[in-house]
C-alpha cells in the first residue's frame, strides 16, 4: 500500500503531522514506519496536549525514590520496604467492551507495577458511568465489575478500596481507572532504561495476536455513532498468564540478570521497544520473524501494532538466555530472543530477511509534537443566594433519607463484594471505609490508599476542584490513621482540541499542583487521558488523585464505626455552610449552579496534623472525614457501620440547621472521643487553635436532633444500603 | 505435624496458607505441581486459587496434574487431605470427593464473611471443637454444591457434610445461603473423613486484625487432634 496523506489520516495522524515525518525523514515512511510514528505520536502515548502543563507538577519530596516518566511512581517507606503504585485510565476499551475493558485495565496497571520488581498487594478502582436511567449504565456497570473482578481476583490481589459514581456527562464515556500497590525492596527495583550495547532482547509472556490493533490511536479519538465497529481495537485478557508472568519475573529478579524490563501496554512492542531505547540513549534492532505468533501470516504492521496482553520486553545481560528461558518454560511461558541494543540510535526491524523499517529514535520520542494548544480561563461562579424560607418546607429526617439513598452516596457493597478483598492476608481495612488498608506483610507497617474525584466541583471550578481532590485524598488517608506520603493521578477529560476542556484540563492540573506543593503530597505518577467525548459531547473534567499513606504501626488504625456508648462526638474544623454545588442543593432544590466550597489549605494541612496527631496519641477511637452530603451524612455513615446511634447536642449560635448539617465546607473530621481522653484532645485542639463543635454523644440506636430528627439506625441503613441492588436488579 | 501445600499454576491462596499453617505451629513445606512425589506429610492440602485459569471446568486441569497421583494415594491411604476452594473443587474433580461446584445462583463472585455450622465432629479435623457456628470467610464464583439425590442420601447417612451455611444463630436456610448450595453445603468429607473440601477460607481469619479469628479454632484444632 503507498503511503499518502489520506493513509496518515486514517491512522490518526493530522496533515501537518505526516508532513513533519516526512521532513524529518527526509523521505515518506512506508506503512509499518507510518504505524510506528502513528502509535508514538497519538495522545495516549506522546502526552502532546498536556506534557508541557504536567511538567509543572509537585513531584518531588523526601520519601520519592522514583516520580512520574517510569512504569510506575516510587515511595520510600523506611527499613528498605518500597511502594511502587499508579494509575491507568481504560475508558475508550471499556465504553466498547465492557468485560474485557476493564479486565486489561486492571492487567496493564498490575503489569506497570511488578514490572518494576515489585509485588502486587492492592488493588483500587475508580469506576464513573451515565445516569441510572440511561439504557446502557445498568449493563456497562454489570460488565466493568465483573471484568474488574474476574481479572484482579484472580491473580490474587485484594481490590481493597474504590470509588463509583453516577452522572449523565458520561452516558456516552463512562470512566475506567485502575490502580496498583506493589511492595519491593528499595535496592531491587528494575527500570525501564536499556544500557550497554550488543545486549540481547527478549520477548516473554504470550504470544501476539491480532487484538488490539489501534488500540492507542483509538484511545485518542472521540466516538461516534459507528463505535461498535472499534470492538477488534479492544484487548482480550488472560489472567491467568498474566498470573504466571508475574510469577516468572519475580523470580527471574531475584538475580541480577535484567538490565532493563518494560510492559507491552498501549502500542505495544512499538512503544515498549522505542521507550526502553530512547531512555538508554541507544538503538535498537528486532527481528520480527522471531516474536511468537498467535496467528498466522501476521505482517510487521501487525506486531507492531498489536496491543495483545500479558507480554514483556527485557534487555538481559549477556550470557544469561538460558539460565531466563529456564525460568519461563517452568512458567510455561514464551520466551524468545528477539533482538539486540545497538549504537545506531535507530530503531530498526528485520523481517524475512529484510529490513522493513528503519527511523532514528529520537524523531519517536522526544521529536514527537508538543502542542501548547489554547485554553479558556474559567471564572468562578457567584455564589446563590438560597431562599432559606424555602428550606422550611423540608422535613430533616427526610432530607437525610433522600441523601442517603442518592445514587452517589449510598453504599456500594454489591460492587465490592464481587471484588476478592481478603486474599493475601493483610487487609485490615476492607472497602466501605474512607481509605483501603494492607499490612506489609510480616512488619508492624501498613499502607493506605484511597481514590477520589470531584467532577461537579471541577466542571463548576476547575481550580478549586482541582485542589479541593487533593485535599479529599489526603483526608481519607488521615481519616484511617495513615500519614498522606505520595498521589498518583489520572486525569480523564474531554476533546484537548476544545478551549473550554483544555481550560479544564490545565486549571485542574493547576490545582492539583498547588495542593500537593502545599501539603507536601507529590505526585508520583499518572496519566492522561483526553477525548473523553462522543459526538461533541465531553464528560465533564474528572481528574481521579489515587492518595498513598503508611501506618507506622497498624494498630493504630482508624475506622468510621462508632464505638463505645458515651463517648463524645466533634466535628473537627469550621462549618460555615456552603451549600452551592452539594447534593443537598441538587437533591433537594435542583439547584446546580454556583461555585465549589473554598478550599484553604492552611487549614486543612493543620487540621490534618491536628488529627493525625490524636491518632497517633490514641486520643479518637474513630474518624471519619465529612464531605459529599456533609456532617450529617457523614455521622449517619459512622452510626450505620458501628451499629449505635448518635444524640446530637442543640447547638449554641446556629444560624441554619440545614446550612450546618448539609453544607459541604472543607477541612473537617468527625472523631470519637473516650471521656477520659477529652482533656488531652481539648488540649491538643486548643495548641493547634483548631476550631471544633461538640456535635453530640454515642447513644442507643437512633440518630436523634432535637424534635427535627428522630430515625432509628436500621431504618437509616436500609436508605443507605440497598439502593444500588434494587437498581442492579430492578 | 507435618504439612505440604501443593501449588498449581493459578493458585493464590498458598502464601496464606503456609502462613496460616506455620503461625499455629506446622512444619510446612510448598510442593510444585510438576513434582513426582511429596515430602513426609500428615497433612496435604490444596489451596484455593484459579489452578491452571480453571479454565474448562474449575479444578479440572489440576485434577489431571502429575502430582495429583500421589495425593490420591496418600487420601487412599487414610492421610489427612484438606481443599480449600479451589482445592475443594480439585478434590471433587479427582472423585475423591463426592458432587461438583456450580457457579453461584446468583451468577456472581462473593467475598464476603459467612458462618458455618459444623454438622460432624467425629473426625481429625473438628473433634472436640470447642465452637459449633464459625464465622468465616468466603471468596469464590462456583461454590455452589450440587450432587445426585442418591449422593446427598449417603452424604447424610455416612454424617460426611461436614460443614453448612448458617446464621449467626445457627439458622440454615435460604437467607443464609450464600450460594445456592444445596442443603446450604459448605464443605464435605469422603467416607473416611480423611477428606474435607470446603469453599470457606479459615486461613483468611487468623488474626482479629483481619475478618475475625475464627479460622485459628479451626487450625489449632487439626494440631490438637495429632498430638
Amino acid at each position: 500500500m503507498e503511503v499518502t496523506e489520506a493513509v496518515a489520516i486514517d491512522h490518526g495522524l493530522k496533515k501537518e503531522e505526516f508532513s513533519k515525518i516526512c521532513e524529518l525523514l527526509k523521505r515518506t515512511p512506508n506503512l509499518t514506519e507510518l504505524a510506528i510514528f502513528s502509535a508514538m505520536w497519538n495522545e495516549h502515548c506522546s502526552y502532546k496536549s498536556s506534557r508541557k502543563h504536567l511538567k509543572k507538577m509537585h513531584t518531588k519530596g523526601k520519601q520519592v525514590i522514583q516520580g512520574p516518566g517510569e512504569n510506575a511512581g516510587v515511595i520510600d517507606i523506611g527499613d528498605d520496604d518500597a511502594i511502587v503504585f499508579k494509575i491507568e485510565s481504560h475508558n475508550h476499551p471499556s465504553f466498547i467492551e465492557p468485560y474485557q475493558g476493564a479486565a486489561t485495565g486492571v492487567g496493564g496497571i498490575m503489569r506497570d507495577v511488578f514490572t518494576m520488581g515489585a509485588r502486587p498487594i492492592a488493588n483500587l478502582n475508580s469506576i464513573h458511568f451515565g445516569s441510572p436511567q440511561h439504557k446502557k449504565t445498568r449493563n456497562l456497570l454489570r460488565g466493568v465489575v465483573k471484568g474488574i473482578g474476574g481479572y484482579g481476583n484472580c491473580i490474587g490481589v485484594p481490590t481493597i478500596a474504590g470509588q463509583t459514581t453516577f452522572d449523565e456527562s458520561y452516558n456516552g464515556n463512562i470512566l475506567v481507572n485502575a490502580m496498583t500497590l506493589g511492595l519491593v525492596n528499595k535496592n531491587k527495583i528494575f527500570y525501564s532504561k536499556a544500557a550497554g550495547l550488543d545486549k540481547p532482547v527478549i520477548y516473554v509472556g504470550s504470544k501476539t495476536g491480532r487484538d488490539g490493533i489501534h488500540g492507542a490511536s483509538m484511545a485518542s479519538a472521540t466516538f461516534d455513532d459507528k463505535i461498535e465497529e472499534k470492538k477488534p481495537t479492544v484487548q482480550v485478557g488472560d489472567p491467568f498468564t498474566e498470573k504466571l508472568l508475574l510469577e516468572a519475573c519475580l523470580e527471574l529478579m531475584a538475580d541480577n540478570s535484567i538490565i532493563a524490563i518494560q510492559d507491552m501496554g498501549a502500542a505495544g512492542l512499538t512503544s515498549s521497544s522505542v521507550e526502553m531505547a530512547s531512555k538508554g540513549n541507544l538503538g535498537i534492532e528486532l527481528n520480527l520473524s522471531e516474536v511468537p505468533c498467535r496467528e498466522e501470516k501476521m505482517t510487521p504492521y501487525e506486531i507492531m501494532l498489536s496491543e495483545s496482553q500479558e507480554r514483556m520486553l527485557i534487555v538481559l545481560e549477556k550470557g544469561k538466555e538460558e539460565h531466563a528461558k529456564k525460568i519461563f518454560d517452568k512458567w510455561n511461558l514464551d520466551f524468545a530472543v528477539i533482538g539486540k541494543t545497538t549504537n545506531s540510535k535507530k530503531i530498526e526491524l528485520i523481517f524475512d530477511n529484510k529490513k522493513v523499517a528503519e527511523i532514528p529514535i529520537d524523531l519517536l520520542a522526544e521529536n514527537a509534537p508538543i502542542y501548547d494548544r489554547p485554553w479558556k480561563k474559567i471564572k468562578l461562579p457567584q455564589k446563590l443566594k438560597f431562599d432559606k424560607d424555602e428550606f422550611k418546607s423540608l422535613k430533616l429526617s427526610d432530607c437525610l433519607k433522600k441523601i442517603l439513598s442518592n445514587s452517589n452516596i449510598s453504599d456500594k457493597k454489591w460492587i465490592w463484594d464481587q471484588y476478592d478483598h481478603t486474599v493475601m492476608g493483610d487487609t485490615i481495612q476492607k472497602p466501605g471505609g474512607d481509605a483501603g488498608v494492607v499490612r506489609v506483610h510480616g512488619t508492624n507497617k501498613a499502607v493506605a490508599a484511597s481514590v477520589d474525584s470531584s467532577a461537579l466541583y471541577c466542571f463548576s471550578h476547575p481550580l478549586t476542584g482541582g485542589k479541593q481532590i487533593v485535599c479529599e485524598s489526603y483526608r481519607n488517608l488521615i481519616s484511617v490513621g495513615a500519614k498522606p506520603v505520595a498521589i498518583t493521578n489520572c486525569l480523564n477529560f474531554g476533546n484537548p482540541e476544545k478551549e473550554k476542556n483544555m481550560g479544564e484540563f490545565v486549571e485542574c492540573v493547576e490545582g492539583i499542583t498547588e495542593a500537593s506543593k502545599y501539603l507536601d503530597f507529590p505526585v508520583v505518577s499518572g496519566n492522561v487521558s483526553f477525548y473523553n467525548e462522543t459526538k461533541d459531547k465531553g464528560i465533564k473534567p474528572t481528574p481521579t488523585i489515587g492518595g498513598v499513606g503508611l501506618i507506622s504501626d497498624y494498630q493504630q488504625m482508624l475506622t468510621m464505626d462508632f464505638k463505645t456508648e458515651g463517648n463524645l462526638v466533634y466535628v473537627i474544623g469550621k462549618t460555615d455552610g456552603h451549600l452551592d454545588q452539594s447534593i443537598f442543593a441538587r437533591e433537594l432544590l435542583n439547584e446546580k449552579k454556583g461555585p465549589p466550597p473554598t478550599v484553604n489549605l492552611f487549614n486543612e494541612k493543620n487540621i490534618g496534623e491536628t488529627v493525625l496527631d490524636l491518632a497517633r496519641k490514641n486520643l479518637i477511637v474513630s474518624c471519619h472525614d465529612v464531605s459529599l452530603g456533609g456532617i450529617l451524612i457523614a455521622v449517619s455513615k459512622m452510626c450505620i457501620k458501628g451499629k449505635k446511634g448518635i444524640k446530637i447536642n442543640t447547638l449554641k449560635g446556629l444560624t441554619n440547621k440545614y446550612e450546618y448539617f448539609f453544607g459541604e465546607d472543607q477541612a473537617r473530621y468527625i472523631v470519637e472521643i473516650p471521656k477520659a481522653s477529652l482533656k488531652k484532645v481539648n488540649d491538643i485542639l486548643t495548641k493547634y487553635s483548631v476550631h471544633f463543635d461538640e456535635l453530640g454523644t454515642v447513644n442507643g440506636q437512633s440518630i436523634e436532633y432535637k424534635d427535627d430528627i428522630n430515625l432509628p439506625i436500621e431504618e437509616l441503613a436500609d436508605a443507605h444500603k440497598y439502593w444500588l441492588k434494587k437498581y442492579m436488579d430492578s | 505435624m507435618r504439612s505440604s501445600v501443593i501449588i498449581f499454576p493459578g493458585s493464590n491462596c498458598d502464601r496464606d496458607m503456609d502462613v496460616a499453617l506455620k503461625k499455629f505451629g506446622f512444619i510446612n513445606q510448598m510442593v510444585w505441581h510438576n513434582d513426582q512425589s511429596i515430602p513426609k506429610s500428615d497433612l496435604i492440602v490444596l489451596p484455593g486459587g484459579f489452578s491452571y485459569g480453571d479454565y474448562l471446568r474449575c479444578g479440572s486441569i489440576a485434577s489431571k496434574s502429575k502430582i495429583i497421583r500421589s495425593v490420591i494415594d496418600f487420601a487412599n491411604s487414610g492421610g489427612l487431605v484438606l481443599g480449600i476452594c479451589n482445592g475443594f473443587q480439585i478434590l471433587t474433580e479427582t472423585g475423591l470427593l463426592n458432587g461438583i461446584l456450580q457457579q453461584n445462583k446468583f451468577l456472581n463472585f462473593i467475598c464476603s464473611n459467612v458462618y458455618v455450622k459444623v454438622k460432624d465432629k467425629q473426625n481429625k479435623y473438628f473433634k472436640d471443637l470447642k465452637k459449633d457456628i464459625l464465622e468465616l470467610h468466603i471468596a469464590h464464583n462456583e461454590g455452589n454444591y450440587f450432587c445426585s439425590d442418591d449422593e446427598l442420601k449417603s452424604l447424610e447417612d455416612n454424617s460426611q457434610i461436614a460443614v453448612t451455611y448458617c446464621g449467626v444463630d445457627g439458622k440454615e436456610n435460604e437467607i443464609t445461603n450464600p450460594n445456592g448450595a444445596i442443603k446450604n453445603i459448605a464443605g464435605i468429607f469422603n467416607k473416611n473423613k480423611n477428606v474435607l473440601g470446603m469453599m470457606p477460607h479459615p486461613e483468611r481469619m487468623i488474626d482479629k486484625y483481619l475478618s475475625g479469628e475464627d479460622g485459628s479454632l479451626f487450625f489449632k484444632n487439626i494440631l490438637d487432634n495429632f498430638k
